[in-house]
């Protein structure tokens, strides 16, 4: 077996193995390929998040756009500076506190996780009673107020047409970093006495109520902490995009994230991972499909639209096909990746004593 | 505010009601049956006007045989749905249901953009949806009572199919236990066939309906009001078609009538629409004509 | 001796239905009382207002003097009273030893910080917590299996898992719903002895819902019988056994296998 000591050392090198990856994709890779690993990273950093309550907590949340959007705009509101924002509130003048705050990036987005939270948590205290598609209805229709509030409060968000110029901050040390906090912080959370309760609640409320597991507690605490880092992943999207505004928060936005962890498995944070990468490469690489290619001598001219409609065919097989997700509730641990490269060197042997 | 301009704000929102309920029983009667929020209904909703358009302005057949052949692609469409994305999945997880349609709508929607491209088009409208009468001092376009109308005539229908035909009775059966009902030897596949047809050719009437209320055509038109319709179907109970009518009109009616008493704050109405959602919600989970469940401990 | 729990007349209805009618029942420290009556005569519905899954629509419960009528699941597990159920509800997709280790989180000392981030006062606390908890799995014989999933395991085991379950909350009044139901002659006397056993171990209370006439009889001091909803019938095995309403109402129909 392998020890804890162990693992925390082989976490440290993938860490610096990671970091020095990172640096090289920064530096060598063209701008638009940068800018897919980033959305891959920021995806996970949600569909992670959306795992915890939902995956583990077996609440059906659908309000994840709506937190993005809360971390979106206060972070985009607190990077500008002062003069800019004065310059674009063209509709109605900002107003007071925004003209004069100013952060720097990472206050900006610990504030952004914050106010989400803080949404969070005032929504799910009553919410939270729900269970299962009404939740989910109820919380999307939480997020979609969210996004009728950014549509009408002119002298905050600028309404409709939205925040341009938001300085670039995000890179890649950003949104890995931040993908990678998130995962250790809920995979945390997950393996702990609290992570119980909260996968108790999921497999049997009124069994896990019984045993003494204070339900509104362990929901709130789980929803909140979600719309914490979905907050946090807003307010990295805002300056990767550099222009928001309500629309990119549409429950389209939701049902991506859903996507990837429905692909990436229920539950399973090495799924969520790899699906949220897998689904933005395959987004951006079915992009030729509709831009017009050649093959020989046969022109396939621009068909706008194709692209979606390869995707969400490839979508359909996968989980028509993929019932389980890709990963099929895999988890990676140290312990089984040496199983794995054990059993790599030694398959020509008879396995031995192997049966447990 | 004039009497007259309230008559005829009631109006306007027992029409735009009536649209919401076409729409609402289709979510309601697909949930009662398979448990699945049907996320591709708004899109078969925006199918049919687009059908419509193409039979009548590209074809050049008659508006009325046109519509006919709208509502019958339409109806196929939504069985066609069911048979490729639904039932392969049928004992799998609910949320990859789920999947599935939201996979189907993004299908839906593009192939829209792909067919019949992403400008928006204007919508042929018949003199008979665009007479005027004057009543007194308010005027009002026969839109409106014709999709009071013949939503009326059209769910009347839906319910004698429901509630007095053996094929009404097999669909009531499966959405009480669809195991018992197979064991009984009701054709379970056929029934949920049946049910999609149903629920895709209401929204085809409401789509078509829709389009000569706001007479442009877009891929995207589906979504609000079928996300809508969709509340109106909670609103009213889920799973229960007097209620999937009775929301629909209900959220027809606050929504306009919350922009007649509160024009300031109009850019609020779609917020108001989820607010009444997740007052209903909390207050009476199972909607105003829904059945209690309770759990047995 | 004062009681360590005091049902005072209650009585629940559902719409028009009366569950359960004048229902009392005192119990007193280390008593083992087994609850009997044909099915629906609310043997059942009496655990469910005890553990706050139901509230009585007349009168009160009390637990050590403290009135919990009404009082949230969770917070009467709190104060020392658990359950099982009838219909086994175990964590299924969750390993055996996590189905016992969860048991043990409503006394959880370390905050939220503590425990993601795994400080050394969790650390200990968590480790104290798998210890307790293989060695209630042991008592069952169910150390073996603490990886598998709960789910897996065959029917009997799952009982004995969600007694196991129970125990981990430290309650000082345990309420079985039918321990034995599934569970061939060998199992059942096993299972006779192992509530003794815990009752000595853990100083518990213990009421018991049965239909196992044996269970009933071997260990049970006091029994009450329920029909309709109402008690026609307390005392001791003896007693019951040679009450001519019982007999008339319940075990002279299956008197054959009492």
């Amino acid at each position: 077996m392998m020890k804890r000591q162990n693992a925390k050392v082989f976490t440290i090198l993938a860490l610096i193995v990671l970091s020095i990856l990172v640096y090289l994709a920064q530096n060598k890779l063209d701008p638009y390929q940068i800018r897919i690993l980033n959305l891959g990273a920021i995806y996970v950093t949600l569909g992670v998040s959306l795992n915890l309550i939902y995956g583990f907590t077996g609440q059906f949340s659908l309000g994840h756009a709506g937190f993005m959007a809360i971390g979106a705009y206060v972070t985009a509101l607190l990077v500008l500076p002062p003069y800019y924002k004065e310059m674009i509130f063209i509709l109605e003048p900002l107003a007071w506190p925004f003209t004069v705050i100013h952060a720097p990036f990472l206050i900006a987005l610990l504030c952004s996780g914050l106010m989400a939270a803080l949404a969070a948590f005032l929504i799910g205290l009553p919410v939270l009673r729900l269970k299962g598609d009404y939740l989910g209805i109820a919380t999307l229709g939480f997020a979609e107020i969210i996004r009728v509030i950014a549509n009408n409060l002119p002298h905050i968000t600028n309404g409709a047409l939205g925040i341009k110029g938001i300085p670039e901050f995000t890179n890649l040390w950003w949104t890995v970093g931040v993908a990678v906090v998130t995962i250790y912080i809920i995979k945390g959370l997950v393996h702990s006495s609290y992570g119980r309760a909260l996968m108790a609640i999921r497999e049997n409320e009124i069994a896990a109520e019984v045993i003494g597991i204070n339900l509104t507690y362990h929901k709130v605490m789980s929803f909140t902490i979600s719309a914490f880092f979905a907050g946090v992943a807003g307010g990295l999207f805002a300056c990767l995009l550099t222009t928001i505004d309500p629309k990119a928060f549409m429950f389209i936005m939701t049902y991506n994230i859903l996507i990837v962890l429905v692909l990436g498995g229920l539950g399973s944070i090495t799924g969520t991972v790899i699906a949220a990468f897998l689904y933005n490469f395959l987004l951006e690489y079915l992009r030729p499909i509709e831009a017009g290619f050649q093959i020989g001598p046969i022109v396939f001219p621009a068909i706008p639209g194709l692209r979606m409609v390869t995707f969400s065919v490839v979508l359909l097989v996968l989980i028509i096909y993929k019932q389980s997700g890709l990963m099929g509730g895999f988890e990676f641990s140290w312990q089984a990746f040496f199983q794995f490269v054990n059993k790599l060197f030694t398959k020509k042997k008879p396995t031995e004593g192997s049966t447990s | 505010m004039s009497l007259s301009l309230l008559l005829q704000n009631i109006a306007n929102g027992l029409s735009l009601g009536s649209l919401y309920a076409l729409i609402a029983i289709g979510y309601t009667m697909v949930y009662g049956i398979l448990r699945l929020i049907n996320f591709a209904h708004g899109e078969i909703f925006m199918l049919a006007p687009y059908f419509l358009y193409f039979g009548f302005l590209i074809f050049h057949l008659p508006w009325w045989v046109s519509v006919v052949i709208a509502i019958a692609l339409t109806s196929l469409t939504g069985m066609l749905t069911e048979k490729i994305a639904y039932r392969p999945l049928r004992d799998a997880p609910r949320v990859s249901v789920l999947i599935s349609a939201i996979g189907v709508s993004f299908f839906l929607q593009n192939l829209a953009i792909v067919v019949f491209s992403g400008i928006p088009k204007s919508v042929h409208r018949p003199k008979f949806f665009t007479k005027i009468f004057q009543l007194g001092d308010i005027r009002i376009q026969s839109t409106l009572f014709a999709s009071i109308g013949i939503s009326i005539i059209v769910l009347s229908l839906l319910i004698y199919i429901v509630y007095r035909t053996k094929t009404g009775l097999a669909m009531r059966a499966i959405s009480t236990d669809i195991e018992t009902s197979r064991l009984m030897g009701i054709e379970v596949n056929k029934a949920i066939s049946v049910t999609f047809i149903i629920g895709s050719a209401l929204a085809a009437v409401g789509g078509i309906l829709w389009s000569q209320r706001f007479p442009q055509l877009f891929p995207t038109m589906g979504m609000i009001p079928g996300l809508k319709a969709f509340i109106a179907a909670v609103v009213g109970g889920i799973g229960s078609i007097p209620g999937a009518m009775f929301g629909g009109f209900i959220l027809g009616m606050s929504e306009i009538l919350f922009v007649t008493f509160f024009p300031g704050s109009s850019g609020y109405r779609d917020a108001f629409v989820f607010l009444i959602l997740i007052l209903i919600l909390l207050f009476k989970p199972d909607g105003i004509l829904g059945k209690k469940v309770q759990e047995k401990v | 001796m004062r009681e360590i729990l005091n049902i005072d007349n209650i009585t629940i209805k559902f719409g028009g239905l009366t569950a359960v009618k004048n229902f009392i029942l005192k119990v007193f420290p280390g008593e083992l009382i087994g609850i009997i009556g044909p099915n629906g005569a609310g043997k059942t519905t009496i655990f469910n207002m005890i553990t706050g899954i139901y509230k009585p629509t007349v009168n009160k419960i009390y637990f050590q003097d403290t009135d919990i009528t009404g009082m949230k699941p969770d917070k009467i597990a709190k104060i020392g009273i658990a359950r099982t159920f009838q219909n086994v509800r175990l964590m299924e997709n969750l390993t055996v030893i996590d189905n016992v280790m969860i048991g043990f989180h409503l006394h959880l000392q370390s905050n939220l910080l503590s425990a993601i981030f795994k400080f050394p006062g969790y650390a200990r606390e968590e480790e104290n917590i798998y210890q307790k908890s293989i060695e209630l799995l042991e008592k069952v014989d169910l150390e073996e299996y603490k990886l598998e999933k709960a789910g897996s395991l065959p029917y009997g085991q799952q009982r004995k898992l969600e007694i196991v379950r129970a125990l981990a909350t430290r309650p000082k009044l345990l309420l079985l719903d039918e321990p034995a139901a599934g569970m061939n002659p060998q199992e059942t006397k096993e299972l006779m002895r192992f509530i003794q056993e815990i009752r000595e171990d853990f100083n518990l209370t213990i009421l018991l819902i049965e239909h196992d006439m044996r269970v009933v009889m071997g260990i049970c001091e006091r029994i009450l019988v329920l029909n309709y909803g109402e008690t026609i019938a307390e005392g001791n095995p003896e007693e019951i056994q040679h009450n001519p309403e019982v007999i008339k109402a319940y075990l002279g129909v299956e008197a054959t296998y009492a």
